[in-house]
């Protein structure tokens, strides 16, 4: 090979065309590679009209081929579809009806981006990938450990859904856009003429329309055959006194104060969910407080797995100011969050990540 | 980068002599073949001289041919054309499961519509059995529709034994020769299909030019309604440049077919070998059965073929794996599913189609690339382990 060869995963926005043109600037041998993860004219009962701002859809490959026809560079549509549906989709669904508010983008980065993207990648020829994440990586030559810093535009920081990572797959990952903000990237692409450069930004869940996740749940049971769990149940109090009716617990997430269809004094929430019951369970704001989490298959990032309680910055949602926490190892690959100020709707299923200022030391699922 | 073309089965380069045909035909032969004065008539006079020619590529008379726009509209006017003639109360149509989507979705399309189509099986060779067409006949049968050579596997079907099938029962047999026309010799009378679809682009000719046979009193509805064109069986303002460019392409292929069949299948078998000889663990979809000369379609275990293809090309050889969708990714082939093979078999697999341009040389350069590449790509195969 005369030049290492950098695979830019590209999905058709702004952010991974700037990735592509940086690289191609700077002279560096680039392929761009879409990946193919979801049929957006599967489940047409669930399509709205227009498709943007959902991943896969035909307009943004074709996005992503004008710019990589713009920048010159060999470009291919790769199929992940069935992989994205076993990784991310069926796990998806199958935590939503187990009571827990996933994480599709976290699967997708751990099972799919940084493990099979990886890949092929390597099998084509590419040691290194590069993506457009809002997330800074650095070498420390001391400890030998790539460590993960937030994105320098805190608005954008994606290193809530980039814990799962590891070191090996860090070593050969670059995220170039980590320094600048969304408007210096819009910028870039202007000045390099990339054919997106106004593009709006994506939605968080790609596949699901709207981010009606329940409604996607059930178009998805429909195609498949699988009859739509007949889920009606109570929606009670603490106490166990019934206050209304749902129609399935995967429509309810903790800390959910919508939709509930319950006329009460006070605000209520959704404060957990039984699913083995069918039973919602409401109360009011301060009942969702909690000040302990336990997180399971905990990933260290830019730290060494503890053998010492640590105190850091943990985030339990991606819209969560860090707060301040002890975090004990427990065992391999678990910990247990003790917060300093009991925090609003922990959520079983959603990442706890754990912060030292703007190094991602670590994280895991909150069970 | 030096670039080797291997995929003649998806296209074909235009042939330089008809290249040259075309140029001067586009500046000259401009009138439109149905207008009476001179430019109309030059223009007439040109349309049945291909049509005469490809009439003898197949070995049938001027009047059985219709040009059409390729492949897939000869494919749809036979297969609609048939069926919508048919006033009978309830029409049934045969067709195999590894046949083009172009007749594929043509089925689907009139079994939304109340045809019911039976899809048959092939073996694990990749062919389909005559008897099983035989076996598929009902009363109702109104066509079958059986391609001549896969594209993907190059397997060459019993398609003379399924036309006196057809013929004795007294239903129409139209063949797919899409692939076939221009790689193996074809003859409408002694193979005795009823209708038959050719496309340029698979011989040298432009896209965008084809032709469908049509067997005397063979009466079918045209697709395209308007002017009188084609013996109403067509309508639209003839390509006559481009019908020029079939028949060029044709008589061509007409003289040089023997020497170039006799060519590429010692390139291919030899492609084959080296590959065989020196990577592990390869089959050959569709090696038992008789093939097309120019394609190979091989199994390389353990290995994704859409990550083999863009490797190869990144070294420069365009070959192809499975088919692609509308996004560009690549679907597992349905062809190689039917003929048993698993998700993962099917998606380890090659499409190698040879064509005028290869030579020696340069299907060593493959055989080279593809050995490297299976080996990298195996070293990091989560699935893959030599068997000893």
């Amino acid at each position: 090979m005369p030049d290492a060869l950098l695979a830019v995963a590209m999905s058709g926005g702004v952010d991974s065309s700037v990735v592509a043109a940086l690289a191609v600037r700077r002279g560096r041998a680039v392929v761009g590679l879409t990946m193919q993860l979801w049929n957006q004219r599967r489940l047409p009962e669930i399509q709205g009209d227009s498709a943007v701002g959902r991943c896969c859809s035909l307009d943004d490959v074709y996005d992503a081929r004008a710019v990589a026809q713009h920048l010159g560079i060999p470009y291919y549509v790769v199929n992940f579809e069935s992989r994205f549906e076993e990784q991310v989709v069926k796990p998806f669904i199958a935590d939503y009806l187990a009571g827990r508010t996933p994480i599709p983008c976290t699967l997708c980065n751990n099972f799919i981006k940084f493990d099979q993207f990886l890949e092929l990648a390597d099998g084509i020829g590419a040691r290194q990938i590069a993506t457009g994440h809002y997330a800074r990586l650095r070498h420390n030559v001391e400890t030998g450990r790539w460590e993960m810093r937030r994105g320098a535009d805190l608005a954008k920081d994606q290193t809530y859904f980039l814990w799962g990572l590891t070191q090996a797959q860090l070593a050969r990952t670059e995220f170039p856009l980590g320094e600048y903000s969304k408007p210096q990237v819009r910028e870039m692409a202007r000045q390099m003429g990339i054919p997106v450069a106004d593009k709006g930004d994506s939605q968080e869940i790609c596949f699901v329309p709207n981010g009606d996740y329940a409604a996607f749940i059930n178009a998805y049971f429909r195609e498949q055959g699988i009859p739509a769990s007949a889920a009606r149940g109570p929606i009670t109090d603490r106490q166990g006194r019934v206050l209304g009716e749902h129609a399935g617990v995967h429509h309810y997430t903790v800390g959910q104060r919508k939709r509930l269809g319950i006329a009460a004094g006070e605000p209520l929430y959704v404060v957990a969910t039984e699913p083995a019951e069918q039973r919602v369970i409401v109360g009011r704001g301060d009942e969702l407080l909690r000040a302990t989490l336990t997180a399971r298959d905990v990933n260290w990032v830019s730290i060494a797995s503890p053998s010492a309680p640590l105190r850091a910055q943990v985030k339990i949602r991606n819209r969560h100011a860090p707060a301040g926490a002890t975090v004990t190892p427990a065992g391999e690959r678990a910990a247990e969050v003790r917060f300093e100020e009991p925090q609003r709707a922990v959520t079983p299923g959603q990442a706890a990540v754990f912060y030292d200022g703007d190094r991602v030391l670590g994280g895991g699922w909150i069970q | 980068m030096r670039r080797f073309y291997f995929d003649h089965n998806a296209t074909t380069p235009v042939a330089p002599e008809v290249r040259e045909m075309l140029g001067s035909a586009l500046s000259e032969v401009y009138g439109n073949a149905s207008s009476i004065h001179h430019a109309g008539q030059v223009a007439k006079q040109k349309l049945e001289q291909a049509r005469r020619q490809t009439a003898s590529f197949l070995h049938c008379g001027p009047k059985e041919i219709v040009f059409t726009s390729g492949g897939t509209e000869s494919d749809n006017l036979a297969i609609f054309g048939v069926i919508r003639r048919s006033t009978a109360p309830s029409r049934h149509l045969i067709t195999s499961a590894i046949e083009h989507p172009a007749v594929l979705a043509s089925c689907a399309q009139l079994e939304r519509e109340g045809v019911e189509v039976t899809y048959l099986p092939v073996s694990p060779a990749g062919v389909v059995d005559p008897d099983d067409v035989r076996r598929a006949l009902r009363r109702d049968t109104v066509l079958i529709s059986i391609m001549h050579a896969n594209n993907e596997t190059g397997v060459v079907q019993p398609i003379g034994q399924i036309a006196r099938i057809a013929r004795e029962a007294g239903v129409l047999f139209h063949s797919d020769g899409v692939q076939a026309a221009g790689r193996v010799r074809v003859n409408v009378r002694t193979l005795g299909p009823d209708l038959y679809s050719i496309s340029g682009h698979k011989f040298y000719a432009p896209k965008g030019t084809g032709a469908l046979y049509v067997r005397p009193g063979v009466k079918i509805m045209p697709l395209l309604h308007g002017g009188r064109h084609e013996q109403d069986r067509r309508a639209g303002t003839e390509n006559v440049p481009g019908s020029m460019a079939l028949a060029a392409a044709a008589g061509w292929m007409e003289a040089h077919l023997d020497a170039e069949g006799e060519r590429l299948s010692e390139l291919r078998d030899h492609l084959e070998a080296s590959v065989l000889n020196r990577v592990p663990d390869v089959a050959v979809n569709g090696g038992a059965a008789p093939r097309l000369p120019n394609t190979t379609s091989l199994c390389f275990e353990g290995v994704e073929g859409e990550a083999m293809v863009i490797a190869l090309d990144l070294r420069g050889f365009a070959v192809s794996s499975g088919s692609a969708c509308s996004s560009g990714a690549v679907e597992p082939s349905h062809v190689l599913i039917a003929m048993g093979l698993s998700r993962e078999r099917a998606k380890a697999s090659l499409r190698i189609s040879l064509g005028r341009g290869n030579n020696r040389e340069q299907v060593d350069a493959l055989a080279d690339a593809i050995s490297q590449s299976v080996a990298h790509l195996r070293k990091l195969s989560p699935t893959y382990t030599a068997h000893a």
